[in-house]
């Protein structure tokens, strides 16, 4: 699908994954391939599967069938080392209200190995203009600087891949502009994105590729190749017959 | 042939079984009625060990152990029956606890004239009937399939390991405490006619077991079938 | 600090910093401590059951359930944002995650038992300091096999429709080795008895504790989502 780049190997490869709980089968043989700098946005209704595609990507579900494959290596249940190739932002902050920012950061790099964490905990809230609050406790940020802030969370161990589940959820203007503005400049450093939302409004002009979703497979995948009100168009008539 | 009439067909084997097994338990009643001599010292009211005892053996070991085992297969093998097989064995091995806890302080009161002492065996089962309580109370409380067979696993094994526990704590508090002298349930020296009364019924009892076991198995590999075949049927139907 | 040990003890530290500046937990386990004490206060008749008698049984109630609202903390910490993704999306091993919340576990239950021991040596009028290194010994062996079984049971009772009452039903039935051979040691050792007289006890307890160390550990990845 997408041509690799630089390097020979796709940066995210996956395939056939399969996934059900109980009798809800949540994937249905999802597949595709990034090279480095590509992102996918992947666009569909509540219940496709898009969140439980991201947390399969993650590491966090074991899929049923399938394999996922990061730089190439596969990532399988148990195996840490990749953990730390792969970051997540979702629509939890995964912060704890009752540490500061600092040590909210502090800890995370520790978990991730990091050799100075305190030192990483400073450059990420920098990095995400949080600077000023690194003593304020999370629990005190409104929700733009919350997600500012699992940003950095996010971007602590320098992931080859970044995932976002639905991030622009709950966000206002300023906020969601801030937000984009940022994941802009992941862009611009090369970095391979899955995005997912219901929403077409947010992350279309970020994505180098665009799937449809629908009940646990993708209705189209393909390069971007529209703009907002064709994909309106191919989206409704995507959804349509998945009342 | 489908999940469904598989199922359907295990359950009528299953049922097959457990009408065998429960002629047998008849079958202990009127041996031991009947066909056995009364005991010197208790009279009528030892003939409840015939059934007390065995009920005992199977919900204590048998069944126990069944889950145990299980509960281990399915973490290595993922396979859902081995769950609902565990699961199954965790409610046949509750129905016979409780002929224990039952019979058990039947027989007290007739003999001791109290309704529950602390004896050994009795106070193991109980704590042994809480266990299964929590695994059936855990299931209940956890709705999706997968996690809920992972849950009662991880619960089976935990369990299973604690039993040896439950006795030996139980017993060394038996017998470095000064007790009231208790009947000996498990090694009366028996005549002949007893002993085979007394070997009887727990062969009775076993195969009674296997049999509520394969049925209850079977109700729930059909209960499964079904409901997958609904939702399954629902989805394609939209399409 | 890749080790096992080290991402263990980062996640200790953090759940004991955040239960410091919270303190909600501890303080219903202290409030919990006073209210036995006073209820039994009122309850007994002074001269028919000596409070000596009764002092190690009321203990270890007191133990158990105060633990067990230790216990809760645990795991609903992390439900709240979902850190626990964040745990589970670090390299961090389940075993280090395991570690670092038993660890938490056993800090916290031990600081309620230390100061709800010395209340009842007050209040109970039993001899504590003539015993007090073996008595913290046997407290140390039934925390720790509480608090192994505890730690596991409640990942998986935060995760259930009953909450707080499933983490009770499903721990019960493990204390009664833990709860019931300390609690006899401990009367033996209110009574000065030789250690000849308690040994076996010991010798049970440790061994239901490095069984269950070891198994809750091996078996704790089960419990996470996957």
């Amino acid at each position: 699908m997408a041509s690799p780049g630089a390097s020979t190997l796709p940066v995210l490869d996956v395939a056939g994954l399969a996934k059900r709980f109980g009798h809800v089968r949540a994937l249905r043989g999802v597949a595709f391939t990034l090279g480095a700098g590509e992102s996918l946005a992947v666009f569909g209704p509540n219940g496709a599967g898009k969140t439980t595609l991201l947390r399969v990507l993650a590491g966090l579900l074991r899929p049923d069938a399938g394999t996922v494959r990061i730089g190439g290596a596969l990532l399988a249940r148990g195996e840490a080392s990749h953990r730390g190739r792969v970051g997540l932002i979702s629509h939890h902050s995964l912060l704890y209200d009752g540490l500061s920012a600092a040590e909210n950061l502090a800890f995370y790099a520790r978990l991730y190995g990091l050799a100075e964490p305190h030192a990483a905990a400073a450059r990420a809230l920098e990095g995400v203009g949080l600077a000023a609050r690194a003593g304020d406790r999370a629990g005190t940020f409104s929700r733009g600087m919350v997600q500012r802030l699992a940003i950095a969370r996010a971007l602590l161990h320098d992931p080859d891949v970044m995932l976002l589940d639905e991030p622009f959820s709950g966000l206002d203007q300023r906020a969601a502009a801030a937000l984009r503005a940022l994941l802009g400049r992941l862009r611009a450093e090369r970095r391979t994105m899955v995005l997912v939302t219901h929403n077409l409004d947010e992350g279309l002009e970020l994505a180098t590729h665009v799937a449809i979703q629908v009940a646990g497979r993708f209705a189209s995948l393909a390069p971007r190749d529209g703009d907002l009100a064709a994909y309106r168009a191919r989206y409704a008539e995507a959804t349509a017959g998945d009342a | 042939m489908t999940a469904t009439a598989s199922a359907e067909r295990a359950l009528r084997r299953g049922g097959v079984l457990m009408a065998v097994g429960l002629l047998m338990v008849a079958g202990v009643y009127v041996r031991a009625l009947l066909f056995t001599p009364e005991e010197a010292t208790q009279g009528l009211a030892q003939k409840i060990f015939y059934i007390h005892a065995p009920s005992a053996w199977v919900a204590l070991y048998l069944a126990y152990g069944i889950v145990g085992i299980f509960s281990v297969l399915y973490l290595f093998l993922r396979d859902p029956r081995l769950d609902l097989l565990a699961s199954s064995s965790a409610e046949v091995g509750t129905v016979f606890t409780t002929v224990v806890l039952v019979t058990g302080p039947i027989w007290g009161k007739t003999i001791w004239g109290a309704w529950w002492t602390w004896d050994a065996r009795l106070t193991s089962t109980l704590f042994l009937y809480f266990i299964y309580l929590a695994y059936l109370v855990l299931r209940s409380a956890v709705e999706e399939p997968g996690r809920r067979a992972r849950y009662s696993a991880v619960l089976g094994i935990l369990g299973a390991l604690l039993v040896p526990f439950i006795h030996m704590t139980v017993y060394l508090f038996r017998t470095l405490h000064p007790m009231p002298v208790v009947l000996q349930p498990g090694r009366p020296r028996v005549p002949g006619a007893m002993l085979v009364t007394i070997l009887y019924s727990f062969l009775a009892f076993t195969v009674f077991y296997f049999g509520l076991l394969w049925r209850r198995y079977a109700w729930a590999r059909l209960a499964a079938a079904r409901a997958q075949g609904d939702a399954e049927g629902g989805a394609d139907a939209t399409r | 600090m890749r080790s096992v040990l080290g991402q263990a003890w980062a996640i200790a530290a953090k759940d004991l910093l955040l239960e410091f500046r919270s303190r909600t937990a501890f303080l219903s386990a202290l409030v919990f401590t006073a209210l036995v004490l006073a209820i039994f206060n009122f309850a007994r008749d002074p001269t028919a059951v000596s409070s000596v008698d009764l002092a190690p049984s009321v203990l270890w109630i007191t133990f158990s359930f105060a633990g067990v609202l230790g216990l809760n903390r645990a795991f609903s910490v992390e439900k709240e944002n979902r850190t626990i993704d964040g745990l589970l999306l670090s390299p961090a091993s389940r075993t280090a995650l395991y570690l670092g919340k038993a660890l938490a576990n056993l800090v916290f239950v031990g600081a309620v038992e230390a100061i709800a021991l010395p209340l009842f040596a007050l209040f109970f009028n039993v001899p504590l300091l003539d015993v007090l290194g073996p008595l913290v010994l046997v407290i140390a062996l039934a925390t720790v096999g509480f608090v192994a079984v505890g730690t596991l049971m409640s990942s998986m009772a935060v995760n259930t429709r009953f909450g707080e009452m499933m983490l009770l039903v499903l721990v019960l039935p493990f204390l009664i080795t833990p709860v019931s051979t300390a609690a006899e040691m401990t009367a033996k050792l209110f009574a000065h008895r030789p250690f000849a007289e308690w040994a076996p006890w010991l010798k049970l307890l440790g061994a239901y504790d490095i069984t269950f160390v070891v198994l809750c550990t091996l078996v704790f990845e089960f419990t996470l989502e996957e």
